[in-house]
C-alpha cells in the first residue's frame, strides 16, 4: 500500500537536473517579503518549554490570521542552550532568550509587525552590561565559525525541501557526477579532515583502506552514539540538521563502494531518531536513497539502529556487536575494521560530525577548508562547552583557538566572580587542564601532549566550588558502570580505584593510595583492551598530575578544600546572621536543626547527614559551609 | 544494579497478549541480527522485559535462551522487572553532577525511599540515572515520562512530582 | 612448571615449516619460524623454552577471547622503532614482527593482574602459585571472595564445541557473572550434563554437582543477589 502511494505521490529526482530544477523552483517561490520567525525546537530548549511557545506561535499567527506575512518555522538546536528557548526574528536575526509562551502575543505585535524590540528579552553582555539585539553581534555567537551548526538555526529539520533550497545535495550531485571514488578520497585526504569522535584518525586514510579491501560487500556507519558526559553535538547535529550527515555517507559509501549503511543512534536520543528517521524517508522519496540515485547507477540505502544503554558501545567494535544482535563487548582489533568489520566485511565508521562535514568539503574543496585550523588539526570543531560557564552551549570554531578565548571571549568567563580551577576535555578518556595551559591551542595533539584529548568536543569547566578528588572519583564511578567487564585491567581495576577514591573522598585516604592508583592507571593503560580501558584512568592521572595538594588535603588532613567532600564538610550556623526564621529545619529531613522562633538554630552534627538543604534553603546567607 | 528477580510474583504478561507478543516476535522473524531492536518494542510495549516473552523470543527467533537473557540484562535500557506507572530518569552526566544533579538522588532516597533501579511499593515511581541526556547547558536535568525538566533543584523535583500520581 | 593450558609439547622440525606459508619473526631475539595463520601464542606453544607466556582464558579447542591479558607481550610492527601491548592470544604472528614477552613492563602488567585477581579470588589455588611465581604478597586491595574469574571459557565452551549455550556472562562490568537463564539455580534440560564447562575452567569455580549438572559459581560481592528461582525449562 506504501509503495502503491509513493508510486502516486513520485517525487523522485531522477537525474541532477531534475534536482537543480527543484532547487530553483524553491528559491524563486520562496516570498522573501515574509517575515521569518524561528524557534528553536532541541532538545535543550524543549526541557525549557520551547514546546509550549511553539504553539503559541502557531495559535497566535492563526488567531491573527498573518500566515501570509510570517513564515514561521521550528528549527534545530541553535546552540545557546542555556538561554533557551531562543527565538530568531527577520532577517537581521533580533535574538530573544528565555521566551515563555505568555511573551509570544507581545512579541508578535511589537516585533514583529513593528519592529520594535523587546528589552526584558535581549541578551546582555555580562562583561559591559550592554543589549545586543542581533544575534551575529552576541558575543557567543560572534567568535563562532559555524560552517557545520550554522544551518541549524535556517532550517526545519522535518523538512527536506528547506535543506534542498539552501543547497543541500549539491555536493552529492558533484560527488556523483563530476568526481570519481579516488578523486573524492584524494580530496578528502587532502583537506586534513581529522576523526571528530575522538580517535582523530586521518578520514581520507580510512577511507583509502575501504576501498582499497576485498569485497562486494561494504557497510557505512555512523556513530550517533555520543556517549561522552557533557557533550551533545552530535544530537544538535543530528536533530537540527540530519541531511548533513545523510548526504555525507551517501558520498562515503559511493566513495568506497558500500550499497548498505546504518546509524547507531543512543537510546536517550529519541528527537534525535525521529528527525532522522523522517530525514530517511524523505531522503528515500526524494530518491536520494535507494536505487539509481540521481540517475547515476549507484545504489544505497540507510538503516537506524537505536542503543541500548551502554556507553561502551560508542568503542567501535562494540557497536559492530551491538549491531549483530550481540553484547557490546569490543574485541581486539588487530585486523582492522577496513578490512573485517560489521559481519567481518570492510566497514568504514565515522562520527557524526565527520560526516556532516564532508558536504562542505567537497563543495568548497579541499584547498578552502585545510585553510581553516592548525597544521595538525584542519577545520572546524564543534565543542559543547558548559558548567561552571555565563555563556554554556554548542561551539563551533577553527582549531587552533585557545582555550582562554574559548572560555573567556566565547563562554564569558565564570560565572558568580568564581574563580577558575581546570576545564575537563574529551570526555571520560580525557583529562582536567589547569589555569597555567588556557593559552594552549585547541588541537588534537596540542590537547594529548597535556594528558588529555579533544575526544568528541565536550569542554567541562569547573571553578574554585569544584573538588578534584571529587571530579575523579565522578569519572571512574561512571566508566566503573559502564565497563562492560569482560577484561581484567578494566573490571577489576577500576572497581579497585573506584573504592580508593572513594574512601580518599571519605576521609579514609591513606598516602599509599596515591601510588596503587598510579599503578592501576599503568594496568589499564598497557593491558585493558579496548579504548574504553586503555584511556579510563586519564580523569584520575590527570587531576592527580595537576592537583595533587588536593588529594594530599582529603589524605592528610581529612579536609576538602573545594567544599564538596560531604564526610569533609561542615554545617553550621552563624549565630550573628540567623534570624531563626526556622526555613533549614523545615528544610532538613532527619531534624537535625533545633532553635526557637527567631532566636539563632544550632545544627547537631550527630544527626546532620551534610545533604546542604538547610545551605540552599536559607535566604540569609547563615549557613556556613566548612 | 538490582540483580534480584522475584519471579514468583511475576504476573505472566504471555496469557492476555499472546496475540500482540505474537506478531511482535513474527516481525523479526528472519532478522536475529536486530534482537536489540525488538527487545525495545518489548520493552516499550509493557513497560519491561517479561520473562516468558523473552522464553519466546528464544525460541521464535532461534537463539539461545542464555544468549538473549544476555542481552537483556548487559543493556540499561531493558529492565526485566515491571516499572512503575512513571520513570523518573535523573541525569548523571558530568555538567548535570558539577551542578549538583547527585542531590537529586539523594532527595528521591530520602524522602520518596526510592534507589536508582528501584520501583517505590506502590509502583507509581520507578528512578533510573541516566549518564548524560544531551541538555548539559542545562543541568541539573531530570526527565518524567519522556518529558524533560530543567535547571531542577531538590524543592522543584517536589513539584514537579505532584503532578503524577 | 605452573600447569598452563597447552596443547601438546610437540616440536616441529625447522625445515618443516619452511614454505610459502612460513612466517619468520623474532621473539626476545630469537628467530621462529612458524606456519600461517597462528596468533603469536599458539605458534609458541609448539616452540620449546621460547616465550615462557602466562594465560588462564586461552583454551585451544576454543577461540580465543583475550580477557585475562596475562598473555599481554610487546610487540613492534615497524622493525623495532616502536612498540606496542598486545594480547598474544588474539594477535596473528606476521611476517618480520619483533616479540618480546619479558620486559620489565610486560612483567610489571602480569604483576598487576595477577594482584587484581588474588585480591577477587585470594583463596584460589592457580591464582595463589601464579601469585608466588610473579613474587606478587598481599594485595593492597579489599579482599574478596570469588573462585571463578570470568574467564569465559565454560560459556565459550559450552557454545562452540557442544553447540548448546546454556550458559552464558550476564550483567556487566563488576556486576558480570557466570550464569543460566534468569539466574537459576540449576540448569535443566538445555544442560545435556557433559562436564565441558568443569573441564576447560582454569580455577574449579565451576564443578559437576552430584546430580550431574553443574554448580555454577556464587557470586559472592553484596551488589547482586540471586534470586530463588526455578529453570527456566522447567515448565
Amino acid at each position: 500500500m506504501v509503495e502503491q502511494v509513493r508510486k502516486l505521490l513520485d517525487k523522485r529526482l531522477k537525474s541532477i537536473e531534475k534536482l537543480e530544477e527543484l532547487r530553483q523552483a524553491l528559491i524563486d517561490d520562496k516570498d522573501t517579503s515574509r517575515i521569518l520567525i524561528s524557534v528553536c525546537g532541541g532538545t535543550g530548549c524543549r526541557a525549557s518549554g520551547a514546546e509550549a511557545v511553539v504553539d503559541a506561535f502557531a495559535e497566535e499567527i492563526e488567531r491573527l490570521e498573518l500566515q501570509a506575512k510570517i513564515e514561521f518555522k521550528e528549527t534545530g538546536c541553535h546552540g545557546f542552550c542555556e538561554r533557551g528557548p531562543v527565538v530568531l526574528i527577520g532577517p537581521k536575526k533580533v535574538f530573544y532568550q528565555h521566551v515563555q509562551p505568555e511573551d509570544v502575543p507581545e512579541i508578535v505585535a511589537e516585533t514583529v509587525l513593528q519592529g520594535k524590540t523587546i528589552q526584558r528579552l535581549l541578551y546582555t553582555d555580562p562583561a559591559t552590561n550592554e543589549e545586543i539585539t542581533y544575534e551575529p553581534d552576541v558575543p557567543f555567537y560572534k567568535r563562532q565559525t559555524r560552517l557545520i551548526l550554522g544551518a541549524n538555526g535556517e532550517i526545519d529539520p522535518t523538512d527536506i525541501e528547506q535543506y534542498i533550497a539552501a543547497g543541500g545535495y549539491s555536493a552529492l550531485s558533484k560527488a556523483l557526477f563530476q568526481l570519481t571514488p579516488e578523486k573524492i578520497i584524494n580530496e578528502v585526504t587532502k583537506s586534513g579532515l581529522r576523526g571528530r569522535g575522538g580517535g582523530g584518525f586521518p578520514t581520507g586514510r580510512k577511507w583509502q583502506s575501504c576501498l582499497k579491501a576485498e569485497g562486494d560487500i561494504k557497510y557505512v556507519l555512523c556513530n550517533a552514539d555520543e556517549g561522552d558526559p557533557g557533550a551533545y553535538q552530535d544530537r544538535s547535529i543530528l536533530e537540527g540538521n540530519p541531511h548533513s550527515v545523510i548526504e555525507g555517507m551517501i558520498i562515503g559509501a559511493y566513495a568506497i563502494g558500500s550499497n548498505h549503511g546504518f546509524i547507531y543512534v543512543r537510546n536517550e536520543y529519541p528527537l534525535a531518531v525521529e528527525h532522522a528517521i523522517i530525514a530517511l524517508e524523505q531522503a528515500m522519496d526524494y530518491g536520494f536513497l535507494g536505487e539509481n540515485i540521481l540517475g547515476s547507477g549507484f545504489d544505497f540505502t540507510i538503516t537506524i539502529n537505536k542503543g541500548g544503554g551502554a556507553f561502551v558501545c560508542g568503542e567501535s567494535s562494540a557497536l559492530i556487536a551491538s549491531l549483530e544482535g550481540k553484547i557490546g563487548e569490543p574485541k581486539a582489533k588487530y585486523v582492522h575494521m577496513s578490512e573485517k568489520g560489521l559481519w567481518d566485511k570492510p566497514s568504514l565508521l565515522n562520527n557524526v560530525k565527520t560526516w556532516a562535514n564532508i558536504p562542505l568539503i567537497i563543495n568548497k574543496g579541499a584547498d578552502w577548508y585545510s585553510k581553516i585550523g592548525t597544521d595538525g588539526s584542519k577545520g572546524t570543531m564543534i565543542f559543547s562547552l558548559v558548567g561552571k560557564i555565563n555563556n554554556s552551549g554548542l561551539v563551533e570554531v577553527p582549531m587552533g583557538i585557545t582555550l582562554r578565548e574559548m572560555i573567556y571571549d566565547i563562554g564569558g568567563g565564570i560565572p558568580g566572580g568564581k574563580k577558575f580551577k581546570a576545564v575537563q576535555t574529551g570526555g571520560p578518556s580525557g583529562g582536567c587542564i589547569p589555569e597555567e595551559y588556557l593559552d594552549t591551542p585547541v588541537d588534537f595533539d596540542e590537547l594529548t601532549k597535556l594528558g588529555s584529548m579533544m575526544g568528541s568536543g565536550g569542554m567541562i569547566v569547573m571553578d574554585e566550588d569544584n573538588c578534584m578528588v571529587d571530579v575523579a572519583r565522578y569519572f571512574i564511578d561512571f566508566l566503573k558502570g559502564e565497563s562492560c567487564g569482560k577484561c581484567v585491567p578494566c573490571r577489576e581495576g577500576l572497581a579497585r580505584m573506584s573504592d580508593i577514591l572513594n574512601r580518599i573522598s571519605h576521609g579514609e585516604g591513606k598516602l599509599e593510595d596515591l601510588d596503587a592508583m598510579s599503578d592501576l592507571g599503568e594496568i589499564l593503560s598497557d593491558g585493558a583492551l579496548c579504548a574504553l580501558g586503555r584511556s579510563a584512568a586519564n580523569p584520575v592521572l590527570s587531576t592527580l598530575k595537576y592537583f595533587r595538594d588536593e588529594y594530599l588535603a582529603h589524605i592528610n588532613d581529612k579536609k576538602c578544600p573545594a567544599g564538596v567532600c560531604r564526610e569533609l564538610i561542615e554545617y553550621s550556623i552563624d549565630a550573628d546572621k540567623c534570624t531563626g526564621c526556622g526555613v533549614c529545619a523545615r528544610a532538613c529531613s532527619t531534624n537535625a536543626i533545633t532553635g526557637e522562633k527567631r532566636e539563632p538554630h544550632t545544627i547537631n552534627q550527630g544527626m546532620c547527614i551534610k545533604c546542604g538543604a538547610c545551605y540552599d534553603s536559607c535566604k540569609f546567607d547563615a549557613v556556613i559551609k566548612g | 544494579m538490582d540483580t534480584s528477580l522475584d519471579f514468583i510474583t511475576i504476573q505472566t504478561i504471555l496469557e492476555s497478549n499472546a496475540e500482540k507478543v505474537e506478531n511482535l516476535i513474527e516481525s523479526y522473524i528472519d532478522k536475529k541480527e536486530q534482537l536489540i531492536s525488538l527487545l525495545q518494542d518489548v520493552q516499550a510495549e509493557f513497560n519491561y522485559i517479561p520473562q516468558d516473552v523473552l522464553i519466546r523470543i528464544s525460541q521464535k527467533l532461534e537463539i539461545p535462551l542464555s544468549q538473549v537473557f544476555s542481552v537483556a540484562t548487559f543493556f540499561q535500557a531493558f529492565s526485566l522487572k515491571p516499572r512503575g506507572r512513571h520513570t523518573i530518569t535523573v541525569c548523571l552526566g558530568t555538567a548535570c553532577h558539577i551542578k549538583g544533579g547527585q542531590r537529586l538522588v539523594d532527595k528521591m532516597e530520602r524522602d520518596y525511599e526510592l534507589k536508582p533501579g528501584e520501583t517505590t511499593e506502590d509502583m507509581r515511581f520507578s528512578l533510573e540515572t541516566a549518564n548524560c541526556l544531551g541538555c548539559c547547558a542545562l543541568g541539573p536535568v531530570v526527565v518524567v515520562d519522556g518529558k524533560y525538566e530543567s535547571k531542577v533543584t531538590p524543592d522543584k523535583l517536589d513539584k514537579i512530582l505532584k503532578k503524577y500520581e | 612448571m605452573t600447569k598452563y593450558w597447552i596443547s601438546s609439547e610437540k616440536t616441529v622440525d625447522i625445515e618443516e615449516a619452511e614454505d610459502n606459508n612460513a612466517v619468520h619473526f623474532s621473539v626476545d631475539d630469537k628467530n621462529v619460524v612458524v606456519s600461517s595463520g597462528q596468533t603469536i601464542y599458539e605458534a609458541l606453544q609448539r616452540q620449546q623454552g621460547i616465550g615462557n607466556i602466562p594465560a588462564l582464558c586461552y583454551h585451544p579447542a576454543v577461540r580465543p577471547y583475550g580477557a585475562c591479558r596475562l598473555c599481554t607481550v610487546e610487540v613492534s610492527e615497524d622493525k623495532g622503532k616502536s612498540f606496542r601491548f598486545v594480547a598474544s592470544c588474539l594477535y596473528p604472528a606476521r611476517e618480520g614482527i619483533i616479540v618480546k614477552t619479558n620486559t620489565e613492563r610486560v612483567r610489571n602488567l602480569r604483576k598487576g593482574i595477577i594482584e587484581l585477581l588474588l585480591a577477587r579470588c585470594p583463596n584460589t589455588k592457580i591464582i595463589q602459585e601464579l601469585a608466588e611465581e610473579y613474587g606478587v604478597e598481599k594485595p593492597r586491595f579489599a579482599l574478596g571472595d570469588h573462585d571463578c574469574i570470568l574467564c569465559g571459557l565454560c560459556v565459550r565452551a559450552c557454545q562452540e564445541i557442544i553447540g548448546k549455550s546454556a550458559i552464558s556472562l550476564v550483567n556487566r562490568g563488576i556486576y558480570k557473572e557466570v550464569a543460566a537463564p534468569f539466574y537459576a539455580y540449576e540448569l535443566g534440560e538445555e544442560c545435556i550434563g557433559c562436564g565441558d564447562c568443569a573441564f576447560v575452567c582454569p580455577t574449579g569455580a565451576i564443578k559437576m554437582g552430584e546430580n550431574g549438572k553443574p554448580e555454577l559459581p556464587r557470586v559472592k560481592i553484596p551488589y547482586a543477589e540471586i534470586g530463588a528461582m526455578v529453570s527456566a525449562s522447567q515448565d
